[in-house]
């Protein structure tokens, strides 16, 4: 019987007795930290000034610090209320002291603007109150309902316990066109006040006729590009180039130049006698407008990721087709056309993202019914100052975006970006 | 794809019906740009052809836009704004950005694609959005109207862009020559500097002036963030065009269409020079 040799074989180590394993499992660790460490800064950077800043907005969508904040009292005495009947004394007395106090400190004007948000009127209402607060005796309860009947209305001490709560989803309900009733039940809001949703609506219809609009304009000019001698295409690609390269002021600017009623082209019908003097087009502060700019702007991001992808297709691929019979219009449509499917992916993505998000030249040349989303969204921070709905706009509107980055990535990859 | 002698009638119509359609875009694509060069020397403050523009008539054209830009102390002030944010933003972005680049080529970087995702993400998510964000967040941090918050947000838009030129140029890059260089004593500065910085010089030149155009070129989130102490070229340019919008912005356009001719050409000169390196390194 022979002789089993039960030790495994001898350990490799390196010059110093360590394992070979470990060494390398060291080694490796250290050139992973050292990857990560030239990382790092950058990371680091972009997590304060940007990553920071685009989670602080998403907090700023449900947070609801006003009430909670301003009117402590109330707050905590609304808290065992049960909404049956009108509280009694005890939360009149709590609301006149945050009243009071709320006016000397001047921050009662936020918990006004607030409340404002969800039933107009309250606004006045508030701020009277807190005006005469100072003055008021006991009974408190009377003395309110006689500044104010509305006191006496259950509605709004409901709306005054619900707001008590630091997080809200009325922001968010606000931008997609609904909010609580008095009850605190989701209901849709009243017609006249639904805009966002068909502004939504219409953004994604915009960035849909852009995105046509640019495929339809931009696959012919991709393709005589990848398919002229290098010569030509690349004194051609200037032209695309140039329009990719020049700011986007200075686009509009143009557009506006080109196609109000006393611009270039109307000058151009009118003088061609297509046109009347009198009768000049309305083609720009409206819808077309925006569409015509931002196809303009856009097309060079669809023609570039086309041009890369048909640049790469083998044109003996068409050739073998034709020899085998197919005619032009079948080796098209059933050869070169499906190689060009992930050009077309990347290209119809990237401008619909990027249309979905304009906008400085909507608000330059859209006039009213050319406003997209974010046109709103800059509405409500720099002119009503309505930040938490700002915030809940952006923030759907961010989401919708990396959903679409998502399939762009599995499409494309980051890796695989490239300009010019 | 030149057209055979023994194309069909139909199929000669296709090619050049094809062309034309080509040839259209063309036009839609570069006539705005072109149109508003001779606008900009109108003599008139119309924004349209005269009839003694049409003419060639001397006195239809003037310089006297470029005159009231060049003799505006706001014009002034505001274009030298520009430049001090866009190069202080394109400094740091490309700084920032090259060393992240040569650890996100390295092969054994950890969680590369998460961070590349986070690392890119200023260029994806839309600019309302971002200004919105930074507008609320430099507040809180007494950034906004100061010249730090104006560069700190346009270093993250930038940072991006040269992410992405960098790591394009170093998937060629020949690692034996860092191992090599090290093997000769090279301590990290040195390696960086004389071996890897010269052969990935390109990509960093392009990274920095895609940084730069970025934040030369950038309107919304300066819209939000700068005061009047920051008033940038872009910022003068919208506010000029939304109240009282004057000729003398097509003058400004004119300089601004020269400045990205100017670095398109310096682009294909770097690509050109790149690929001839690359040629004579391949043979």
């Amino acid at each position: 019987m022979a002789v089993v040799d039960t030790t495994s074989p001898p350990i490799m180590t390196t010059a110093d007795g360590t394992p070979l394993k470990v060494s390398l499992q060291r080694t490796n660790r250290r050139k992973k930290i050292q990857a990560f460490l030239l990382v790092s800064p950058l990371l680091l950077f972009i997590a304060v000034s940007f990553l920071l800043p685009i989670a602080d907005m998403i907090f700023r969508a449900v947070e609801n610090p006003q009430v909670v904040t301003i009117m402590p009292r109330t707050s905590e005495v609304l808290e065992d209320w049960d909404r049956q009947a009108l509280p009694d004394e005890e939360a009149f007395a709590a609301l006149v002291a945050d009243l009071a106090e709320g006016r000397e400190t001047r921050e009662i004007g936020k918990v006004a603007t607030r409340l404002n948000y969800e039933a107009s009127g309250l606004r006045s209402l508030i701020m009277k109150s807190a005006r005469r607060a100072e003055r008021l005796e006991p009974p408190y309860k009377e003395a309110l309902i006689d500044v104010d009947e509305d006191w006496a209305e259950l509605d709004v001490w409901k709306l005054i316990q619900r707001e008590s709560d630091p997080f809200t989803a009325s922001y968010f309900l606000a931008a997609v066109d609904m909010r609580y009733n008095a009850d605190g039940e989701i209901v849709d809001q009243p017609d006249y006040q639904q805009i966002y949703v068909k502004l939504f609506m219409r953004t994604l219809w915009i960035s849909m006729v852009i995105m046509g609009a640019t495929l339809l304009l931009g696959f012919p000019v991709a393709y005589l590009l990848a398919t002229l001698p290098a010569r030509i295409s690349n004194l051609l690609m200037i032209l695309v180039l140039l329009p990719f390269w020049t700011s986007l002021l200075v686009r509009t600017t143009s557009w506006i130049v080109m196609l109000q009623t006393q611009g270039v082209l109307n000058d151009l019908m009118v003088w061609l006698g297509l046109i009347s003097d009198d009768s000049r087009l309305q083609m720009i502060y409206n819808q077309t407008g925006t569409i015509v700019a931002m196809t303009h702007i856009l097309l060079p991001f669809m023609i570039l990721p086309l041009y890369s992808v048909m640049k790469g297709i083998s044109p003996s691929y068409v050739r073998a087709a034709r020899s085998l019979g197919a005619n032009q219009l079948t080796a098209f449509v059933k050869v070169y056309l499906p190689l060009t499917v992930p050009g077309i992916g990347a290209g119809c993505i990237l401008v619909f993202i990027l249309a979905i998000g304009y906008y400085i030249t909507p608000a330059l040349v859209g006039g009213q019914s050319g406003q997209l989303i974010s046109n709103s969204i800059a509405y409500h921070m720099q002119e009503s100052l309505n930040w938490g709905l700002a915030a809940s706009i952006g923030a759907i509107l961010l989401f919708a975006v990396l959903a679409l980055y998502l399939i762009y990535n599995k499409i494309v990859g980051v890796d695989n970006m490239k300009f010019g | 794809m030149a057209l055979p002698s023994y194309a069909t009638p139909l199929e000669r119509t296709w090619y050049y019906g094809f062309r034309v359609f080509c040839g259209l875009v063309f036009i839609f694509l570069i006539t705005p740009i072109l149109v508003i060069i001779p606008l900009s020397f109108n003599a008139e403050p119309y924004f349209t052809f005269t009839e003694a523009m049409l003419g060639f008539d001397p006195d239809g054209y003037s310089l006297r836009w470029y005159e009231d830009f060049f003799t505006s102390d706001q014009w002034l002030f505001s274009i030298k704004n520009s430049f001090i944010v866009a190069i202080a933003s394109t400094f740091l972005a490309t700084a920032l950005g090259t060393v992240a680049a040569l650890g996100l080529s390295r092969p054994e970087m950890p969680f590369r694609s998460t961070i590349m995702g986070l690392l890119i993400s200023p260029m994806i998510v839309p600019l309302i959005i971002s200004a919105a964000g930074m507008y609320f967040f430099y507040a809180r941090m007494n950034l906004t109207q100061t010249f730090t918050g104006v560069v700190l947000a346009h270093t993250a838009l930038g940072t991006p862009f040269v992410i992405i030129t960098v790591t394009a140029t170093m998937v060629g890059f020949d690692r034996n020559l860092i191992r090599a260089a090290q093997s000769l004593g090279a301590d990290f500065t040195t390696t960086f500097f004389k071996v890897i910085m010269p052969l990935i010089a390109p990509g960093v030149i392009s990274g920095a002036l895609f940084a730069f155009i970025t934040s030369f070129d950038e309107v919304v989130v300066v819209i939000f963030l700068a005061g009047a102490e920051q008033r940038t070229i872009p910022i003068q340019m919208w506010s000029g065009i939304r109240e009282e919008i004057s000729p003398t912005i097509l003058a400004v356009a004119t300089m601004l269409v020269i400045i990205s001719v100017l670095l398109l050409v310096s682009l294909e000169l770097i690509r050109r020079r790149n690929e001839r390196l690359r040629g004579i390194a391949a043979t």
